[in-house]
């Protein structure tokens, strides 16, 4: 199990080497970087500029060969800097340090209030199947996966602002500062983003009605056990064990979603942060943000599979 | 020998119904809210391939005078920013979903098929290493993935169904995977071949009916989340270029200013999108839940349904059910 776990880790190592590599490479195929990008932004101000491409990219160390550029961000990583934004000159991983807890926040809480609906209905829809209950319950599934995220947001903004004259927060407001504040400003995006819980919803009660058909949940009953007894103790307990493992990648899932809800509600996180240097090329931001998640997604599968073998004695890993 | 035998079993072959219309029938009988999202569905092939017959206006056709007009019975559904009749931009928008969603789902299928057949019928380290691959692959943020990658080649729709299609296709990997495995394992393909079928007659006869529930559904649940996805990309400004109508792109973030004033620039492209994505996912469930043979002919008795076991609570509540029945 330990040379198992050790081995998985390493092999992270070349894993996230190749991405890099196949990162930057993108990068350098892409038609036009931030030098580009600024020369249209500034003849779009004022058409007749005198402006000596050459000298800016010089400047900006893109003239450099492609090798000399990588291995020179490939060092920063080491040193623990993931890219120096090419307009502000400031640090990614400082201004990632910064971002990351918005993010962190907004999906956490997202998160919590997708367990706290998707679990009792998913158990409840298999403990009741094919009952009006069971049909309630996927239905209100189905309608929540169906409603585009970034649509039921614009329409809470436009129709709150019409009818109740609010108009939401564009200041972030942090924890530390005002906690009530901070969670009235996070609720509401949450919410929204909770709302595809019915894929989860689905899974469950897929995998509490295969556990509750399993012969061990008829030999508790045959036995006479009550059945309470026999839903918490033998069949939810066995239901949990691939969802231990599915909800981490639940969460990973979400922080796609999430760029749209902080783009809409005006949350500083890494969502807007990826959006705004993709917008003008910052390819150094574009290339730590990506970094940070796909890290971030490839040590998440090593906890996975390790998770498993944690919750089900019965897998092995040599 | 072989010939004489292979003749005889196709001799033999029962005659059975189109099983097309054998499936529309049990959709309507056995599936009602199948049945809306079938004809939900419908409606959105129609309003994507006959834009031009059915739309009240031509694409982009600016009524300058008429703009932020509200719903009228010139204008059924109001005019935008820019005076654009929105039932127009909205029917011209399902052909864009449609294509995006066909293709890319297409695109993901040749992709999946590809890699999970490959690996499933190599097998050993090389499938070992695939199948890390697809693991790791799964777990990254698609949503990011598409923003970066779209951000880097621009947008258009070559580059939404190559980087839509292909990132999707490898995460689908999986089932074909299985196949090549169900295929090499032998069961009655061998006994097909043993019979001296040929290939012909093994894939039409025995692979595609056993492989056609589970594409079938994995198209339909895969147009309806490529749509969403196409329409989120839009919706951020990383869509289809300028011109072209996406849901999406409707309710876009910089229109926010116009809506206060006139609502249904966000209500009708959203309500729309809403009512195809949640046709193609009741319709999606209602064909697995009819052809996928793990599902067929489960209905038996109380007994014989869970396994030997009927909760007491479940029981109160369908006894309560079907006393509000009667």
């Amino acid at each position: 199990m330990r040379n198992y776990a050790i081995k998985r880790l390493l092999l992270l190592i070349p894993t996230i080497f190749l991405f890099t590599v196949t990162m930057f490479l993108a990068l350098q195929l892409m038609p036009g970087d931030y030098v580009d990008a600024l020369v249209i932004a500034i003849r779009q101000q004022d058409p007749g500029a005198e402006i000596d491409v050459e000298q800016l990219k010089k400047e900006f160390g893109l003239d450099r060969p492609m090798i000399e550029q990588y291995l020179d961000w490939l060092g920063g990583v080491f040193r623990g800097e993931l890219g120096v934004s090419m307009i502000t000159g400031r640090s990614a991983t400082q201004e990632m340090l910064r971002r990351i807890p918005i993010t962190f926040e907004l999906n956490l809480l997202s998160f919590i209030i997708t367990c706290i609906i998707a679990i009792p209905i998913g158990i409840y829809s298999a403990l009741f199947q094919d009952t009006p209950l069971d049909y309630l319950g996927r239905g209100f599934t189905v309608a929540g996966m169906s409603l585009p995220e970034f649509w039921v947001a614009t329409m809470l903004l436009v129709f709150a602002v019409l009818w109740l004259g609010w108009v939401p927060m564009v200041r972030y407001i942090p924890f530390t500062q005002d906690p009530i504040g901070n969670l009235k400003q996070f609720i509401v995006p949450a919410l929204i983003m909770s709302l595809p819980a019915g894929g989860l919803v689905r899974t469950l009660r897929t995998l509490t009605l295969e556990v509750i058909r399993q012969d061990y949940v008829r030999t508790a009953w045959s036995k006479g056990l009550r059945e309470r007894v026999i839903i918490f103790r033998h069949a939810l307990r066995n239901a949990m064990i691939p969802l231990n493992s599915m909800l981490i990648p639940v969460f990973l899932g979400m922080l796609g979603g999430s760029v749209i809800m902080e783009q809409i509600f005006c949350l500083p996180g890494m969502g807007r942060y990826l959006l705004s240097a993709l917008t003008v090329r910052d390819w150094p931001v574009v290339l730590g943000v990506n970094l940070f998640y796909t890290t971030l997604g490839l040590v998440t599968i090593v906890i996975v599979d390790l998770s498993y073998a944690w919750a089900d004695p019965r897998i092995r890993y040599d | 020998m072989i010939d004489s035998i292979a003749k005889v079993s196709v001799a033999t072959e029962v005659r059975r119904p189109n099983p097309f219309i054998e499936f529309v029938v049990r959709l309507v009988r056995e599936k009602p809210l199948g049945t809306a999202g079938a004809v939900i569905v419908l409606g959105f092939l129609i309003a994507g391939i006959f834009s031009e017959l059915i739309a009240p206006y031509p694409l982009n056709e600016i009524h300058i005078i008429d703009r932020l007009e509200p719903p009228s019975s010139n204008y059924l559904l109001g005019t935008d920013n820019l005076g654009r009749d929105m039932l127009s931009q909205i029917i011209y928008g399902a052909r864009v979903s449609l294509i995006i969603g066909f293709s890319v789902v297409a695109m993901q299928t040749v992709v999946a098929v590809l890699i999970g057949l490959t690996s499933g019928y190599i097998g050993g380290t090389f499938d070992l290493v695939v199948q890390r691959f697809v693991d790791a692959w799964n777990v990254l943020p698609m949503f990011i993935v598409y923003l970066t990658v779209i951000g880097m080649i621009g947008s258009g729709y070559l580059q939404l169904i190559l980087v839509m299609g292909i990132s999707g296709g490898i995460g689908g990997a999986r089932g074909p995977r299985m196949l090549a495995f169900w295929v090499k394992g032998g069961g009655y393909y061998e006994s097909a071949r043993a019979l001296g079928a040929n290939t012909r007659q093994i894939i039409t006869r025995h692979l595609l009916p056993n492989v056609m529930p589970m594409l079938i559904v994995a198209v339909t649940a895969g147009i309806g989340s490529v749509v969403l996805m196409e329409t989120g990309l839009a919706f951020l400004g990383w869509g289809l270029p300028g011109q072209i109508p996406s849901w999406g792109g409707m309710i876009s973030g910089d229109k926010r200013i116009y809506m206060e004033g006139a609502p249904w620039m966000v209500v009708f492209p959203g309500l729309v999108l809403a009512t195809t994505i949640f046709g193609l996912n009741v319709f999606g469930d209602a064909v697995r839940d009819l052809l996928d043979p793990r599902m067929r002919g489960g209905v038996g008795g109380k007994v014989g349904r869970f396994g030997g076991i009927q909760f007491k609570a479940k029981e109160k509540a369908l006894a309560r059910s079907k006393k509000k029945l009667h």
